[in-house]
């Protein structure tokens, strides 16, 4: 059972969130420019990583806000919450108190 | 006092208290603080069960949640529970228990032919024998259940009621032996939240079954005072009686606290039975302990044969000592503790060891009490007669322990206690993906590296420390340790205090002992798992047919699926694996620890959440009404809506058709309470209208409403709805009833994820507007009998919205129709629904006001060729599929859906396409979801072009009519076709325009 961060309400059991797949996806601009083959991979196609994967989240038993989460499939550690539009965060993390080995904050 | 078996002093039980207990209908007694299968061993009751597979007899094994075989049926009627084990029930008053797993009594059982078959039933025999031919499955199948099988469940629903609660804590340490009170102790001295869990009703763990020394004093002295001083702490929970059984991420777990169970279902008054925990912990103390490994001889299954430790733990715990003359069989000193005791409680006492020449302390005082120690020595046969071992058979061991030599060696006892070592209680650490290492010196896994998320120390047994002094240093350095991790800076070990106990030398890494015949090939047994009666000749029977995997060796035999998961058999599985293939243990592995640790109830696991606790049953706010006047209930998402009003004798069909008529020729009325309403406001709130629906929304002036289809990035279709324009940006959008919920969080997702810097603000009012709906011919003069207020098409034109008082009531009237006919939606606060709706029946006496339900309203619209987005569309139909382009907008730009309209799939011929169909014989009504195929053929396969989608009996068409998706449906119009139905019967029919009554609005 994760225990993730929300942006504005702080850690909080999973059961309070739902998943919405893979995180950065923008609605193309100008869909008419893209070909067959391009609008296909905007509308379907996700990524689905063993490892390090950016994925929204929302707190729908919450302040219903969406938000992302930077976290590695394999262990299902969360290295970073952030809100829509933040900057996509690297590792190692440093910034908000977690160490570079991934500790959690506590 | 008929307890034959009981010890005149000692122990834990309280003599002042006796209890009376049943068991397979027999009468005995006891004291409270025995378990059942302490009380049943002091009245002399060793067979207590009948194996799984070949219904053996079998004896309780072991003294705690490890026990494999005393599983018995606990009371009856709607309270009763199978499989649970006697050895962690607590002995109450009347307790009335009945052993399993046999017919006619566990003394004479018929199943027990399968033994002398067992030949017939070797490891994968469910597999191997029952494939074929298939037909006759569901004969084996009863026949196999029955043979094979555990306990009854309940049949009735149970009278208990179960509860469930969630914590957080700093610290929490998972058992109470020495090692987790010591943790508690000093992380609770820091102020740290902590909580301490252990699955017995007292804390201590095996101090409570040994005779150590703690200081100068006894150790349950420590004990008590630890607890003391524990329970004085404000912030350090104690939960006994309370099994931690998972262990997940982010240290969240799962315990079970059997509340009141221990006082009987007589006895609990209101308390619950159970309390299921989620406790999230900062920091996780494992103190899990050990479990003694049996040694694997032949018939090492006879009632009287059990674990040491076990007996160590009924002679000093429960004051029983289960044998007059006992025989010790081990591989290592520990065993030697459990001699010394039930020696000095008075039995005669020999020890069998495997070692070919045990030294030190214990085996010195072993010596001196008196005990003869037969070295390098093994049991190679058992004496059963009667109900229980009376005697063994015991033989030199060859040098390298493959063999025996020698002329057999008769011993006479009542009673075998085993000890192969001890096995670290690895389980939950294991759950929580924790990386489990093997110690080659001693012979057991242990934990290894923790999981990142999972963060805490493990102490005492469960690592496979084993000395005293050791478990009590390791629980105060942890416990001070977790609690600094969590911020308790002031947080120092408790002292700890000298233990001292005679050292232990090494064992002899030997588990399955030999006979004459090779293992796994005499008349004689080897049982490494005695739970699933899974034998060593299994192991290797599935090795040779080619099972190497440990994870495919645990399906074909058994090992480690009971309702045990093989708590004692695992390693010795495990090894007898290992030396087949030639290879160490480790690379052999483990199998997946899975939670539960032990098995929970159902009721534990759904506490209160059942019945409309668990899925509430929304209701509009005219719901009394409804239920006065018979309403038939239909659920849609949660709500209850009215399905039908019938009338007395009225059936469904005939009540459907009358509301149908009234409401196309008179007046009828719906409570639309339920349809999603969501208020939209903000500077960019046409925009956002412009991007979800298909049409072009600019010019929509305040006071008008359009409709409008939502579709998603797909092109596809998935909900509809008409939205108000109700003053400069600001929208009222109402969406299907079952969408509501759907709709709001796709707004607000592409407002907060893709325009965030949009000004747009959407809530959810669903339940805030109470809706009644008139429709049909005199609708109008209806709501002009209520209203002050000119009706007609110009003063309240189609497709508009107007406030004025109803019945006196503030309303918002919307001039929109679900029906084809002239309609009026009538909006009032959720407070004045009920009030308006009595208003309007009262006044509708006069125009024969006609109550409908959802069914009539369903058969209105598809009488006009309306659909329901979820019913007439599935999620691959396009507005187009739908002959809907008229609603898609050329010119407005971009909209979510659009660009997919040009992808190859969705531009192609030969798509599905909505369309109605006219059966050949008007009376029949085709079944939703059947078929449309051509040609139609014999039977199955045959070519499918569709799928009927919506179907009714109409009698203002006055036929059957029904909607349809089929392929090219729009090119077929006027074709003839065939419905290929479950009977195997056909219907024709002729494609049609959706639409089958034209006219009004």
């Amino acid at each position: 059972m994760l225990l993730i961060e929300c942006p504005w309400c702080g850690q909080r059991d999973q059961t309070e969130f739902h998943p919405h797949g893979e995180a950065h996806i923008a609605r193309p601009e100008d869909p008419d420019a893209l070909d067959e083959a391009a609008w296909g991979d905007y509308v379907f196609f996700r990524k689905n990583p063993k490892g390090l994967h950016y994925e929204r989240w929302v707190h729908s038993h919450g302040c219903r806000r969406w938000f992302n989460v930077m976290r590695d499939t394999v262990t299902d550690h969360i290295h970073a919450s952030y809100k829509p539009g933040d900057p996509k965060p690297e590792l190692p993390i440093t910034a908000d108190g977690g160490d570079t080995t991934g500790t959690p904050k506590t | 006092m008929s307890q034959p078996y009981r010890l005149d002093t000692g122990g834990r039980i309280n003599r002042a208290k006796p209890l009376r207990f049943w068991y397979d209908n027999q009468g005995y007694d006891g004291f409270e603080g025995d378990t059942l299968a302490s009380a049943l061993l002091a009245n002399g009751v060793f067979l207590v069960g009948r194996s799984f597979k070949y219904h053996r007899p079998r004896g309780v094994y072991s003294a705690g949640a490890e026990e494999p075989n005393a599983l018995v049926q606990l009371e009856t009627g709607a309270a009763t529970e199978p499989n649970r084990r006697a050895t962690e029930v607590e002995l109450y008053g009347e307790l009335n228990a009945a052993s399993q797993n046999c017919w006619p009594s566990v003394k004479y059982d018929l199943g027990v032919v399968n033994s002398w078959f067992s030949r017939l039933l070797p490891a994968g025999f469910y597999y191997k024998t029952f494939m074929w031919p298939a037909s006759l499955w569901t004969t084996y199948e009863k026949f196999i259940r029955r043979a094979a099988g555990l306990g009854r469940s309940p049949m009735e629903p149970d009278p208990d009621h179960y509860d469930k609660t969630h914590a957080h804590c700093d610290v929490l340490v998972v058992g109470g032996g020495p090692a987790g009170l010591q943790a508690a102790l000093s992380a609770g001295r820091t102020g740290a939240r902590v909580i301490l869990a252990d699955d017995k009703p007292e804390f201590g763990g095996a101090l409570l079954s040994g005779r150590d020394v703690i200081g100068d004093a006894p150790a349950t002295e420590w004990v008590e005072a630890t607890v003391a001083e524990l329970q004085g702490m404000r912030e350090v929970t104690l939960l006994p009686r309370t099994t931690v059984t998972g262990y997940y991420d982010y240290n969240f777990l799962v315990a079970n606290e059997r509340v009141s169970e221990h006082l009987g279902p007589r006895g609990r008054g209101e308390a619950p039975k159970e309390r299921l925990w989620k406790i999230r912990a900062k920091q996780v103390v494992l103190a899990t302990g050990a479990i003694e490994r049996p040694l694997v001889f032949a018939d090492n299954d006879r009632p009287g044969i059990m674990l040491a430790g076990a007996l160590r733990s009924y002679v000093n715990r429960y004051a029983v000592l289960p044998g007059r003359r006992i025989v010790v069989l081990t591989n290592n000193d520990s065993a030697y503790l459990a001699a010394l005791d039930a020696k000095d409680a008075g039995a005669a006492v020999e020890i069998v060891d495997t070692r070919t020449a045990p030294a030190g302390e214990l085996v010195d005082r072993a010596r001196s009490a008196g005990i003869p120690v037969h070295e390098n020595s093994a049991i190679t046969g058992v004496n059963y007669r009667g109900g229980r071992v009376r005697g063994v058979e015991v033989m030199q061991l060859d040098s390298d322990g493959r063999g025996v030599r020698g002329v057999g060696d008769k011993l006479n006892c009542d009673l075998v206690a085993v000890s192969g070592g001890w096995t670290p209680t690895v389980h939950l650490f294991s759950q929580a993906k924790g990386k489990l290492r093997y110690l080659d010196d001693e012979h057991c896994f242990v934990p290894g590296e923790r999981a990142i998320n999972n963060r805490g120390f493990e102490v005492g047994a469960c690592r496979a420390s084993w000395s005293l002094e050791t478990c009590l240093r390791e629980g105060a350095e942890a416990g001070a340790a977790a609690a600094l991790v969590t911020g308790f800076d002031r947080a120092e070990p408790a002292p700890s205090p000298a233990a001292p106990e005679p050292a232990q030398g090494p064992l002899r890494p030997l588990w399955i002992l030999p006979t004459v015949h090779p293992v796994g090939r005499g008349p004689r047994k080897h049982f490494h798992e005695l739970h699933n009666d899974s034998t060593v000749g299994d192991i290797e029977l599935a090795a040779r047919e080619g099972f190497v995997s440990v994870e495919h060796l645990k399906r074909y035999t058994t090992t480690g699926m009971g309702t045990d998961q093989g708590k004692t058999s695992n390693i010795n599985a495990l090894s007898v694996m290992a030396d087949l293939q030639g290879a160490a243990i480790p690379a052999v592995g483990t199998t997946t620890f899975r939670p539960p640790y032990t098995p929970l109830t159902f009721g534990s696991i759904v506490g209160h959440d059942r019945r409309e606790l668990f899925l509430q049953k929304r209701k509009t706010a005219m719901h009394p009404w409804h239920e006065k006047h018979g309403a038939v209930f239909e659920d849609v998402g949660d709500w209850k809506r009215p399905y039908y009003f019938p009338r007395a004798g009225e059936t469904m069909h005939d009540a459907v058709q009358r509301e149908c008529l009234a409401a196309r020729t008179g007046v009828g009325m719906i409570d639309a309470s339920t349809l999603g309403k969501i208020d939209i406001r903000g500077r960019d709130a046409l925009k956002l209208l412009n991007m979800v629906y298909t049409n072009a929304w600019d010019s929509l002036k305040p006071g008008r409403c359009r409709y409008g289809l939502m579709l998603n990035e797909h092109g596809m279709v998935f909900d509809d709805g008409v939205t108000t324009c109700l003053g400069e940006n600001h929208y009222h959008m109402t969406t299907t009833t079952g969408g509501a919920a759907r709709v709001m969080n796709w707004l607000e997702e592409w407002l907060q994820t893709e325009w965030p810097h949009w000004e747009v603000y959407c809530t959810s009012v669903t339940e805030q507007w109470a809706v009644t709906t008139i429709t049909g011919p005199r609708a109008r003069d209806l709501l002009a009998s209520l209203a002050d207020q000119p009706l007609d098409d110009d003063a309240f034109p189609f497709m508009s919205m107007q406030e004025f008082p109803v019945a006196g009531i503030p309303a918002r009237v919307f001039r929109i129709s679900f029906t084809g006919d002239t309609a009026f939606e009538i909006n009032v606060k959720a407070r004045y629904g009920l009030a308006l709706w009595e208003a309007l029946a009262e006044a509708g006496k006069a125009f024969d006001l006609c109550p409908y339900g959802t069914e009539t309203m369903h058969v209105l619209r598809a009488e006009k060729g309306f659909i329901i987005a979820g019913q007439d569309t599935d999620g691959t139909v396009t507005p187009m599929d739908l002959g809907m382009d008229w609603i898609v907008s050329k010119k407005k730009g971009d909209f979510i859906g659009r660009r997919s309209f040009a992808r190859t799939d969705t531009a192609r011929e030969g798509r599905k396409q909505l369309v109605g169909l006219l059966t050949e014989d008007p009376a029949f009504v085709l079944p939703e979801g059947s078929h449309v195929v051509e040609p139609l053929r014999e039977k199955p396969p045959m070519n499918m072009l569709g799928h009927v989608t919506s179907s009714y009996l109409s009698p203002n068409a006055g036929r059957s009519i029904a909607m349809a998706l089929i392929r090219d449906g729009f090119k077929r119009k006027g074709q003839t076709l065939d419905v290929s139905l479950m009977d195997g019967s056909s219907q024709r029919v002729t494609v049609t325009d959706p639409v089958f009554l034209r006219g009004e609005k």
